[in-house]
């Protein structure tokens, strides 16, 4: 493959679009799947055919369109229209009103801040190419990072565009993309891996699953710049097996790329080979781990490494590995073709670029945004997320999955980087975002973390295999009312023991959401205290 | 204000045995003549060695040997604990529930069924006249009350208790880690 | 392997110490009698650094790292006791003994057991979180071992005594978090095991009466660990 025939294949997939009036797109992420959006996709294609307009409609399925709250979504081009909760049904109605007025009951207002206060770049061609379809990725400019990185570019060179990006990790704890790459690129071995950590388990986290597949071939861009650069022949995809269309669909991928020889032996033209295997997960969250990752895809039991020695020096096979976040991969192809100058110009100082979060929980507009970094979560709850529904109050915000905290009212006005939630308690983690309402109770919230920490600890160390569970119980008291002081006291300090003694980062968070709920909502503990016999006594007096 | 001194004054010890097997007082007896230096310095004013009916009010110390198995002991320990400055938890059983709650895992009624039911006597039946009921489980003490001293072991040596109550009558805190541990 | 010429010295509370490049900062500790706790470390087996006791605190740092994995650097000032270290390591036997049913008077290894003697020496005399009380079941079916699952403490020394030493990996473990469990082979009875050697390396690493010779009464398992410097001193030499 050279630049060439990439322009050949762009112009006639350019060509092939130009001939359609009008060009319907069905999100066919899992969302939108699960109510039906297959269906809808076939009936809209026989719909097309039945009025023998085959060659002035296409119709074809696209990834995640984002606001999975009015899925299933399609999207009508060049128009910009978008309609919501369609059903198989509204197949005729939607075909008839093409040229016509459109339907204005099912459409969806593109004015919203959920529209234009989102930047995408991980995201951008989410909703727009066909997942399955490399033409589709390629038309929209995709790989011609690749061929250039791999023709044009040094591995330092592109190293220098991914420090200058300011990129860091996006998996959760934010350790800088270009640092890790010089590391491994400068470790001399025989063979290095890079591996793409697709094992997304956080509840109500799905940023990554919808970047797998809306885009896969955008990841694996990523993934083969990165290859190049730090002098890797092979990769792994380790996806939980949770995630079958995104399984299916990047394998898929990976035929597609080898056949046109973006993956395989001698890419481009140059000695450079990488090829890529999928690896499933077999649902433990810990995997998501990367040591634990990397001994899962030994086919070892999925328990954590001891670090150091860190992955880049001795990780998968005991050789240089580099592990990143899908995400983080997919922000690789634009940084290469733009610039890390044109990165780093969104963000803050130490917080550069967009972060895709999955915004959930008592809120108006569920699901899938890509936002600069810097936003503040005020924003992103009431203009992007359209607020909380039924008119009940904002409590609070749970970032980081079952490794963050919560982020009260009075905390809004936080600008989202990786150093200011930390500072508050909690973290950016890889972008779930909850939001709780005035009905919920920040006990029951901590507890359901909790018990995740608890059944997913992988049972290696103490302060995790028997603290979260220690933990889980007393909260369990708080909540029937059964706690005393010193439970308070038990609690606090099993929170510390856990955090600082725990072998990996999976026990050293999962006391986050009972650290956080202490400090900001300390009161529905209180509340929650038995008064001792003496006070009781004190009372009746 | 007259300042009491320990001549002036016997200390008030009283010992007591809940779900144990009286291993740990058989224990105590075993300080032979050193009970006489003990009761230079105490009173014992109940105890299954003495004959006292009712537990008193201000005692110093008490020793409780055994875990909480039944309703009964529950409500023993709710009645000592605010009549005693010192509560000393005393053997094993009243530090970590001990043999009484190996039958925790299986629960009450499994353990009565077993143990009266299944094991072939001449009249199965489970008791439950002039009986107090089982807890759901055994549990130690300090599940229920402040503990101040805890005196491991299955049973403490002579020697143990001896130096154990030596250091609190002279206003001490024992330290024992050297002498005794569970199962000791 | 590089020569030895990178000798690292640092202090282990507060007295000079060196380390070789293969050293760990236990090994050095113990080389200069600090007897730093341990559980799962075993001299001979892969360090894991899993049962995290042997937790140090590390001057200028305020994370803790686990001294049987942990290479020492040069001018690291290492402290092995202290009020926190203490307080942790109390908390991660308070955490192991409420976890399975450690009932040290009725245990065949009352009086040499590791877990038992270990709270002796940090002071722990009760337990202030609630009993777990697990049901776990008794696997007699070896005829000359036993494996009572509820005096187990999962510090992975039979697994990897069994593997590392043995090279039978007959043991291995199942289920995650609080349901983890030592199995044999893929999780049937021990005597039916094809792959055990009944060389019993596992039943004398057992810190505690998880694992136990047939026939012991209470107090009577005593453990024979001098089996284990003995294979790895004759492999050294035998490597050379």
């Amino acid at each position: 493959m050279t630049n060439e025939e990439l322009l050949e294949i762009i112009e006639k997939e350019n060509a092939d679009t130009a001939k359609y009036r009008h060009r319907l797109g069905v999100c066919t992420g899992t969302g939108c799947m699960s109510s039906r959006s297959d269906a809808i996709l076939k009936e809209l294609q026989a719909e097309v055919k039945n009025r023998g307009l085959e060659n002035e409609v296409q119709v074809k399925k696209v990834g995640c369109l984002g606001l999975c709250a009015a899925g299933p979504i399609i999207s009508i081009q060049p128009e910009n229209i978008f309609y919501r909760e369609m059903t198989p049904e509204d197949a005729v109605s939607v075909i008839d009103s093409l040229d016509k007025e459109p339907l204005r009951e099912k459409m969806i207002d593109t004015s919203e801040p959920f529209f234009y206060r989102q930047e995408k770049n991980a995201l951008s061609n989410a909703g727009v190419v066909d997942p399955e379809r490399i033409e589709d990725y390629i038309a929209m400019g995709g790989y011609a990072a690749l061929i250039r990185a791999i023709t044009e570019m040094t591995p330092v060179d592109i190293i220098q565009q991914i420090l200058s990006s300011g990129l860091r990790g996006r998996g959760g704890a934010g350790y800088p993309t270009g640092l890790k790459w010089s590391t491994v690129a400068k470790v001399s071995s025989d063979l290095k891996y890079v591996v793409c950590n697709a094992d997304e388990g956080d509840p109500g986290a799905f940023m990554d699953r919808s970047v797998l597949e809306s885009d896969p071939h955008r990841v694996l861009e990523g993934m083969a710049i990165a290859a190049f650069a730090v002098g890797a022949s092979q990769g792994y995809i380790y996806v939980r097996a949770e995630y079958p269309l995104a399984i299916k669909r990047m394998r898929a991928a990976i035929k597609q790329a080898e056949k046109i020889g973006l993956l395989g032996q001698d890419i481009c033209g140059t000695p450079f080979n990488f090829k890529v295997d999928v690896r499933l997960g077999a649902g433990a969250f810990v995997c998501g781990e990367e040591t634990a990752l990397l001994n899962s895809i030994e086919g070892n039991r999925g328990m954590p490494r001891l670090r150091p020695p860190f992955p880049a020096e001795s990780g998968l096979f005991q050789k240089p590995t580099l592990v990143n976040n899908v995400e983080t991969f997919a922000n690789v192809s634009s940084i290469i073709s733009d610039g890390g100058k044109w990165f780093a110009r969104i963000g803050t100082e130490k917080s550069k670029g967009t972060k895709v979060f999955a915004l959930t929980g008592k809120i108006k507009n569920t699901g899938l945004i890509e936002v600069p970094m810097g936003i503040t979560l005020r924003e992103i709850v009431y203009d992007i997320g359209g607020g909380i529904p039924n008119g009940r109050k904002f409590k609070a915000i749970q970032t980081g999955g079952p490794s963050g905290g919560c982020i009260p009212a009075e905390h809004l006005d936080t600008p989202v980087d990786y150093e200011s939630l930390k500072a508050l308690g909690s973290m950016m983690g890889s972008g779930g975002m909850i939001v709780i309402d005035d009905t919920s109770n920040m006990i029951d919230m901590a507890r359901f973390f909790m018990e995740f920490s608890m059944e997913e600890s992988c049972g290696k160390c103490a302060p995790c295999r028997v603290g979260t569970v220690q933990l889980y119980n007393l909260l369990g008291k708080f909540q029937q009312g059964e706690a005393t002081e010193n439970d308070l006291f038990i609690l606090e300090e099993l929170c510390d023991v856990v955090r600082n003694t725990s072998l990996c980062g999976l026990g050293q968070a999962a006391p986050n959401p009972i650290v956080s709920t202490l400090r900001y909502f300390r009161n529905e503990y209180l509340e929650k205290i038995k008064p001792s016999a003496d006070q009781a006594k004190e009372k009746s007096q | 204000m007259k300042k009491e001194t320990k001549k002036d004054k016997k200390l008030r010890l009283a010992t007591i045995w809940l779900d144990g097997c009286s291993g740990c007082h058989m224990s105590f007896l075993d300080i032979d003549e050193r009970i006489l230096l003990l009761a230079e310095k105490v009173d014992i004013v109940f105890s299954p060695l003495v004959d006292v009916k009712e537990f008193p009010e201000d005692v110093d110390i008490t020793l409780i040997e055994g875990a909480l198995g039944t309703e009964e002991d529950l409500h023993k320990l709710m009645k000592i604990r605010p009549r005693t400055k010192i509560l000393v938890a005393f053997g094993d059983c009243a530090i970590t529930a001990n043999i009484p709650s190996m039958r925790n895992p299986f629960g009450t009624e499994a353990t009565l069924n077993h143990v009266y039911l299944e094991m072939g006597a001449d009249r199965p039946q489970i008791p439950t006249q002039g009986v107090p009921p089982l807890l759901p489980r055994a549990l130690p003490l300090h599940n229920y009350v402040k503990v101040d001293v805890f005196i491991p072991g299955c049973p403490p040596s002579a020697d143990t208790i001896f130096f154990a109550l030596t250091e609190l009558i002279e206003g001490r805190t024992p330290e024992l880690s050297q002498m005794t541990r569970f199962g000791a | 392997m590089s020569p030895t010429n990178s000798i690292k010295t640092f202090t282990i509370d507060g007295k000079p110490v060196s380390a070789t490049e293969s050293e760990t900062i236990l090994d050095v500790a113990r080389q200069n009698g600090v007897n730093i706790p341990t559980l799962c470390n075993m001299d001979g087996l892969t360090s894991t650094g899993q049962c995290r006791l042997c937790m140090v605190e590390i001057g200028g740092s305020n994370r803790l790292v686990p001294s049987c994995v942990s290479k020492p650097e040069e001018g690291m000032e290492v402290t092995t006791e202290s009020p926190r270290l203490l307080k942790y390591r109390q908390m991660i036997l308070e955490l192991l003994f409420s976890e399975r049913n450690h009932i040290c008077a009725v245990c065949v290894t009352n009086g040499n057991c590791e877990l038992q003697s270990m709270s002796q020496r940090l002071g722990v005399d009760h337990v202030r979180y609630q009993y777990l009380n697990p049901q776990f079941k008794v696997d007699g079916s070896h005829p000359k071992y036993e494996v009572d699952h509820n005096r187990c403490i999962l510090c992975g020394r039979c697994v990897r005594v069994c593997d590392e030493i043995e090279g039978a990996h007959t043991r291995d473990l199942r289920n995650r978090g609080i349901n983890t469990l030592v199995i044999t082979d893929f999780d049937g009875p021990w005597g039916e095991s094809k792959s055990c050697t009944s060389c019993g390396k596992c039943v004398h690493v057992c810190p505690t009466g998880a694992l136990a010779e047939k026939g012991k009464s209470v107090a009577e398992m005593a453990k024979r660990r001098q089996f284990l410097p003995y294979l790895v001193m004759r492999r050294k030499g035998a490597s050379k």
